[in-house]
């Protein structure tokens, strides 16, 4: 086609390439070759049944000009021929009475017909006829009598009508296949290009995605098919992805933040002790130093795997029955010298009888680190509580356990509530406090993993935290 | 004692293999699974270090197909596998202990030293005694120089766990596994002021110190004479 870009013709080459065109295609010759079956059936047992019509009208008709021909002899069976040769006009009877040489003696055809008979003596020949427009060609059927050894008889039925019907059949069906072909075509091509559009869109939107592009997503149409669910999935994917990877990359960012300085830290550590200490017990405190900050590295990291996997939810196969009363009775019991020694007072509010389903380590981890928090920003001579209570959720009526951690220290300002929950996010004012800023991500991931949230609230004064898990 | 270490990382494992020859131990080192598995099975070894992620056969399938031949030599992983996924599954398999890579040597020779350590019959020890420190392990009553001491339930735990390794090095992370059955990473040292408070009680008005603090590894309660 001169004129159409190339655009368009990889556009049409696609097209006649693509899976649902090929089905069309496919279909389209089940269905041609069936209807040609059927056709052909029809055809051949309706000529069969006009052929046989015409035989058994010749073969009576021989039977009765051989009964004039016995009963009347060769006059009787003349005027027989002249009468019905006369009226055949109309029905195309076909008569030719010949002598021993093939002349005609009497009928209504000019010549004896050159072709030559089948054993029975059917013959199937051309029939001239004068005509209005001049002369048409015609072809008849006809049976060949021997009357005795001098006269020969013909009998036979022009069959130009079988050939109307034959020709009106194979009209029929040369025209009913060549539209079904079309039709079929055509509705290929419309039923391939709808579904070509809407996997194209697919396709585009994946090639953005893969050059770079991971906010883009896939188009949904509104009909609410099987392409529009398979879009709507994927977008889902893309989007569960796109979480992942903001996810990884901000641990990488973290990661080269927060751990390259107690690296450097190390490095440095390592060494001013190569160039060189006069006393060999620096040597030694250099190396204990330098041992000291590769433990904290590796606490950091494991820290970090710990929150990984915790969101990952990998560890969810590792839940047990958990009675949380005696695991909060561990972490008090566990934290109250501290406290004490703080000269703070570790209350502990642990009445209600809780059975959960989660991770005890992890569990243990969560309420640890919330409890060494409080413990942490705590103030001298203040109280610090632990508490694990029902709580049932407004409206929906699913019950939840709640473990609530309360300090009176310096609370969290609202503003900062939802960037503490990040990695390695550390306030100012703990800048100078132990801790590698994981703990309450720690907490936050270990909640998630157990289908609840870590809410941070106002104590006034102080913090309160509450680790909220669904008991379903 | 004979220790055998199946590990493929030839720098740990001469790290360990020297470090354990300078306490006196007898090393072998296997560089991959099947020589690992053939030499524990066929040899009578005091104790097998095995690393998870090896050359033919993984740790894991060593430890179960050795406890499947009734060899209870005690194990103990060593892996850079750390979640506690990996470590349930390894002491599940038949392992005695699990350390994460990388390790401070003293934390992995405190944990050789306590399996070794560990009864090898099945007799019921009653009491426990080191030096002038004496724990009945049925009243639950404990006497120092014959003066008795009250303890928390903890604290007695704490007390019975590190006589029955006394002499040997403790880390603060085998107390928190053995003394109170949890496996975490505390953010700060709250293991130490546990151990204050129990040598308030043991040590305060005796002489001499039992309970030692071993810098960068750990505690130890062991008689200085």
């Amino acid at each position: 086609m001169p004129g159409t870009s190339p655009a368009t013709r990889s556009y049409n080459r696609r097209l006649f390439h693509s899976r649902i065109f090929r089905l069309a295609v496919i279909y389209l010759c089940l269905f041609t070759a069936s209807v040609l079956g059927l056709l052909g059936f029809i055809y051949w047992s309706a000529t069969e049944s006009v052929t046989r019509q015409i035989d058994s009208t010749i073969n009576a008709e021989i039977t009765g000009l051989a009964e004039q021909f016995n009963q009347r002899g060769l006059i009787g069976l003349v005027q027989a021929i002249e009468r019905r040769a006369g009226t055949a006009g109309a029905s195309r009877g076909l008569y030719i009475l010949a002598d021993e040489s093939f002349e005609p003696i009497a009928g209504n055809l000019s010549r004896w017909p050159d072709e030559p008979p089948d054993s029975e003596g059917w013959i199937t020949f051309r029939l001239e006829y004068p005509d209005d427009t001049g002369s048409s060609t015609n072809f008849g059927r006809a049976r060949i009598f021997d009357l005795g050894p001098r006269f020969h008889l013909l009998v036979g039925h022009d069959i130009e009508e079988r050939s109307r019907i034959a020709a009106s059949i194979r009209g029929t069906l040369i025209w009913g296949v060549v539209i079904a072909i079309g039709v079929s075509l055509v509705g290929g091509i419309l039923m391939s290009r709808s579904l070509l559009k809407q996997i194209d869109s697919i396709n585009e939107t994946s090639r953005e995605i893969m050059a770079g592009d991971l906010s883009r997503r896939i188009p949904i149409g509104n009909r609410g098919d099987e392409i529009d669910e398979v879009a709507g999935n994927l977008n889902a994917m893309l989007d569960q992805i796109e979480r992942l990877l903001a996810g990884m990359s901000e641990i990488s960012d973290n990661i080269a933040h927060d751990l390259r300085t107690p690296i450097s830290r190390l490095r440095t550590g390592l060494e001013s002790a190569l160039i060189g200490y006069a006393d060999p017990e620096d040597y030694r405190d250099a190396i204990r130093s330098a041992i000291e900050e590769a433990d904290n590295t590796l606490k950091t990291f494991n820290a970090l795997l710990n929150i990984a996997q915790a969101e990952a939810g990998a560890t969810q196969a590792q839940f047990e029955p958990l009675e949380l009363q005696a695991l909060l009775q561990d972490v008090g019991e566990l934290y109250e010298p501290l406290a004490e020694e703080q000269g703070i007072q570790l209350k502990q509010d642990l009445t209600s009888d809780i059975v959960l389903k989660g991770d005890r380590n992890l569990l243990f981890q969560a309420v640890a680190n919330l409890t060494d928090n409080a413990l942490k920003f705590a103030t001298a001579d203040s109280c610090v509580t632990l508490t694990l209570r029902h709580e049932t959720a407004s409206g929906a009526g699913s019950k939840n356990a709640e473990i609530i951690v309360t300090d009176q220290g310096p609370g969290i300002p609202e503003a900062d509530r939802e960037r503490v929950l990040e990695r390695f996010h550390r306030l100012e004012a703990s800048r100078s406090t132990p801790g590698n800023g994981l703990g309450l991500s720690l907490v936050s991931a270990v909640a998630k993993l157990h289908g609840g949230a870590l809410r941070l609230e106002d104590n006034a004064p102080g913090l309160r935290a509450v680790l909220s898990l669904p008991l379903s | 004692m004979r220790i055998l270490i199946i590990e493929d990382d030839s720098e740990t494992a001469a790290y360990v293999s020297k470090g354990l020859g300078e306490k006196g131990y007898l090393v072998d080192i296997a560089h991959n699974g099947k020589e690992g598995l053939v030499r524990a099975i066929g040899e009578d070894y005091d104790l097998a270090i095995v690393d998870r992620m090896l050359p033919e056969l993984d740790g894991l399938s060593i430890v179960e197909t050795l406890r499947k031949a009734e060899k209870d030599t005690p194990i103990i992983f060593l892996s850079a596998l750390g979640g506690v996924n990996d470590r349930v599954k390894g002491l599940r398999s038949g392992g005695d202990d699990y350390l994460v890579k990388p390790f401070a040597f003293s934390e992995l020779l405190a944990r050789v030293e306590a399996l070794l350590r560990r009864p090898a019959s099945r007799v019921v020890e009653t009491s426990l005694r080191v030096a002038d420190l004496e724990m009945d392990l049925l009243a639950r009553q404990v006497k120092r120089a014959g003066q008795m001491i009250e303890l928390q339930p903890r604290e007695f735990r704490l007390l019975e766990y590190l006589m029955r390794h006394a002499e040997q090095v403790v880390t603060r992370t085998m107390l928190l596994e053995n003394v109170w059955d949890y496996h975490f990473d505390p953010q700060t040292n709250v293991i130490d002021v546990h151990i204050s408070r129990l040598r308030q009680k043991i040590d305060k008005n005796f002489e001499p110190a039992l309970l030692h603090t071993i810098r960068g590894a750990g505690y130890s309660l062991r008689d200085p004479d």
